[in-house]
């Protein structure tokens, strides 16, 4: 696996001067996974933040070819580039030697809700590329939505924390649970804030042959109402509390890649983010304990399975 | 009636007859996803996939949608590309179709035509690839299996010249030419290919020398750019439609242009239709004709772009003009082939009067009778100089 020298000696493929907002999560995992890419690399991302933050016209923050269709459809977008890739090899329109890798990227709305079915159908049918979901846990792009992936009791635009109704009242689907059961060769959880494992995954994943996958925890200062410059920090807090368990399953073993020596309070990463304020109220103690509980028992799951065949 | 065939000629159905253009075309990668009655087309392609009689890449994918996307990628990395779909299988497709033609992608679609639900219901008719007239690609009409085969590979060309750069679709009914067995002639694999050539886009994402990207957002200072460009590409391709259909004529026999004008020279009525049914308003015109009524038809063969010069030309001289859709836009208007007709006529110093009929929705029968009672009623406006209902629906 490349070492951090190794890393910083590689291209950099996505140029700065984009406009993502300050302390977002999403560069530093677009960055450090194209670096691990270590070859020629052709990506396509979703509608959302990234795109819209890294191309507006006559501007493109890419150095590699990209490609952006729609919101739904970035495994689909994807299938179809790596297709061609595989008919152009047979016909010897592709220089010898040259292995080019594929990379979907999409967040959370577009990989969780509105992408799922292609992300399914993509998985399904074997094509050779990593999906990166960046999962910042709401629609940001569109002003803090909630999505399927966004914390339980989070305050949203679309689960407000009312009078009556404390937030959003729904567990987050287990994408990466759900990617797993589509038996691919390679799937994992990782945090930017734990960057050499994130690294060594995306070298594993695109390394693999067959589809891949990576759920990434992506901080979302304008969503999470949190610092700029805490972003990283929160992320390895969502980590060391087992609220985003860093593991691997690869070819049907899973592993945990990530223990904390002291897993910390839940408390701890949710009390420095405003979306969750109304949570430690005096009256909402019962949810804290609920969020509390089921992270638990998630990662009590996890510690069970870890080393076994999935 | 006999079937007679001469030498040369074989019988195959219009899904078997596109699956065979597509055999001979090679595409580099061809993404579809089954649907009624379309879906032939695909299986038949799959065949030639298994039994290596193509370099095809096929993707199998899990709806249109996906379809579509794969197909923007895949043109967008250099593939030459095709898909066959009906009903709402385009319908589900309509988000991709806009963004393959803003991204001046020369995919191509063959487009069995079906009814859209609701009701549900299987058969042909033109609420489909009607619905997608504004989506920015190119849309041939065909009245018969030789035409959908040999407007299939024209299309490749039309789409893939370097002035045009826009999606194309084939368009043919469901059942009534899909699944129905006509004499055909179908071109030898060598004229095919030859005819085609070889697809080479001046910029696509596997280029990896020379990295490129691939829709940006384009905001208010540069969004109206793009699609005046992307007009003006449209319209131009109304020539390139012409040359292309002279220079299949030239080689193959067979010449193509905007529009088939059956017995319009000196007709004084004339009904405009799509497909197949135009065979059955010739017939109806000959019966006509027999009794010495100056009547003919017109059938547009390229609705996208609309030649509406040409066709106001071709019909200048009809005192009446019945304009037959088989779709309702649900406007209280008139169907889109009425509207476009009759717009093209306003500028015409003498304008015939022009109406509009809705007939057989979700497959019902359009017969010989059904076209001679709408010349019967093209009579009565010549004679009375008013047209008294201007939209009908007729075959109820």
């Amino acid at each position: 696996m490349a070492t951090l020298k190794e890393l910083s000696k590689r291209d950099e493929l996505l140029s700065g001067g984009h406009r993502l907002c300050a302390g977002c999560g999403i560069p530093p995992i677009v960055r450090l996974v194209l670096r691990s890419a270590n070859g020629p690399v052709v990506a396509t991302a979703a509608t959302g933040c990234l795109e819209v933050g890294t191309t507006i016209y006559p501007y493109t923050a890419w150095r590699i070819p990209w490609i952006h269709s729609a919101f739904e459809n970035a495994a689909a977008t994807i299938s179809g580039v790596e297709s061609a890739y595989r008919a152009f090899k047979k016909k010897g329109r592709i220089p010898e030697g040259r292995e080019i890798k594929f990379v979907a990227f999409g967040g959370d709305g577009g990989t969780y809700d509105i992408g799922i079915q292609a992300l399914s159908g993509a998985l399904e049918r074997g094509h050779n590329f990593l999906y990166v979901c960046y999962d910042n846990g709401a629609y940001m792009n569109t002003g803090i939505q909630r999505s399927s992936a966004t914390p339980y009791g989070a305050n949203t635009t679309t689960s407000p924390a009312g009078e009556v109704i404390p937030g959003k009242q729904e567990w987050r689907k287990d994408l990466t649970r759900i990617v797993i059961a589509h038996n691919v060769p390679y799937a994992a959880q990782a945090s930017p804030s734990n960057w050499a494992d994130l690294s060594k995954k995306a070298e594993k994943a695109m390394g693999a042959k067959g589809p891949t996958f990576l759920n990434v925890m992506s901080a979302c200062p304008l969503g999470w109402y949190t610092k700029s410059e805490e972003s990283i920090k929160l992320a390895k807090l969502s980590v060391d509390t087992c609220y985003w368990p860093l593991y691997e399953v690869e070819d049907g073993v899973l592993k945990v890649t990530y223990k904390p020596k002291e897993k910390k309070p839940l408390e701890e990463w949710l009390k420095p983010q405003g979306r969750f304020k109304h949570l430690f109220k005096p009256e909402n103690r019962h949810i804290l304990d609920k969020f509390q509980a089921r992270v638990d028992l998630e990662w009590q799951r996890l510690l069970d399975l870890d080393g076994k065949r999935v | 009636m006999a079937i007679t065939m001469t030498k040369g000629q074989t019988g195959l159905t219009g899904n078997a007859a596109i699956a065979i253009a597509m055999k001979q075309i090679d595409p580099d990668v061809c993404a579809a996803y089954p649907i009624t009655p379309s879906t032939a087309v695909i299986e038949d392609f799959s065949s030639f996939v298994a039994d290596g009689k193509v370099t095809t890449e096929l993707i199998t994918v899990e709806s249109e949608h996906s379809a579509m996307s794969a197909c923007i990628g895949a043109s967008a990395a250099g593939a030459r590309v095709m898909t066959a779909t009906s009903s709402q299988g385009l319908a589900l497709m309509w988000e991709m179709l806009y963004i393959a033609s803003g991204m001046r992608l020369p995919i191509i679609l063959t487009n069995v035509n079906r009814a859209l639900s609701a009701p549900i219901n299987i058969h042909c008719d033109h609420s489909d690839s009607m619905g997608a007239r504004d989506a920015g690609w190119i849309q041939l009409y065909s009245e018969t299996v030789q035409e959908a085969y040999d407007n299939l590979i024209q299309a490749v060309r039309i789409a893939e010249d370097k002035n045009v750069l826009l999606p194309a679709m084939v368009c043919f009914d469901g059942f009534i030419t899909s699944h129905a067995i006509e004499n055909i002639t179908l071109l030898e694999d060598e004229e095919v290919k030859k005819f085609v050539g070889e697809y080479r886009a001046d910029r696509y994402l596997l280029d990896t020398d020379r990295p490129s990207t691939y829709g940006a957002m384009s905001l208010p200072d540069v969004y109206i750019e793009f699609k005046h460009q992307q007009s003006q590409a449209m319209a131009g391709a109304k020539d390139v439609v012409v040359e292309i259909g002279k220079e299949f004529g030239r080689k193959f026999g067979r010449t193509y242009g905007l529009f088939d004008s059956y017995r319009l020279e000196d007709a004084e009525t004339a009904i405009v239709i799509l497909n197949s049914a135009a065979g059955t308003t010739k017939v109806a015109v000959d019966e006509l004709r027999k009794q010495g009524k100056k009547v003919g038809a017109l059938r547009p063969r390229l609705f996208r772009p609309f030649p509406f010069k040409e066709i106001a030309g071709e019909l200048s001289h009809v005192k009446a003009v019945a304009v037959l859709d088989r779709v309702d836009s649900m406007s209280g208007f008139g169907g889109p082939l009425f509207n476009e007709v009759r717009s093209a006529l306003y500028d015409n110093e003498k304008r015939p009067r022009v109406f509009s009929r809705i007939y057989g929705l979700g497959g019902r029968d359009y017969k010989v009778k059904d076209a001679l009672g709408v010349f019967g009623e093209l009579e009565k406006v010549v004679e009375t100089g008013k047209v008294e209902t201007l939209q009908k629906y007729i075959t109820l």
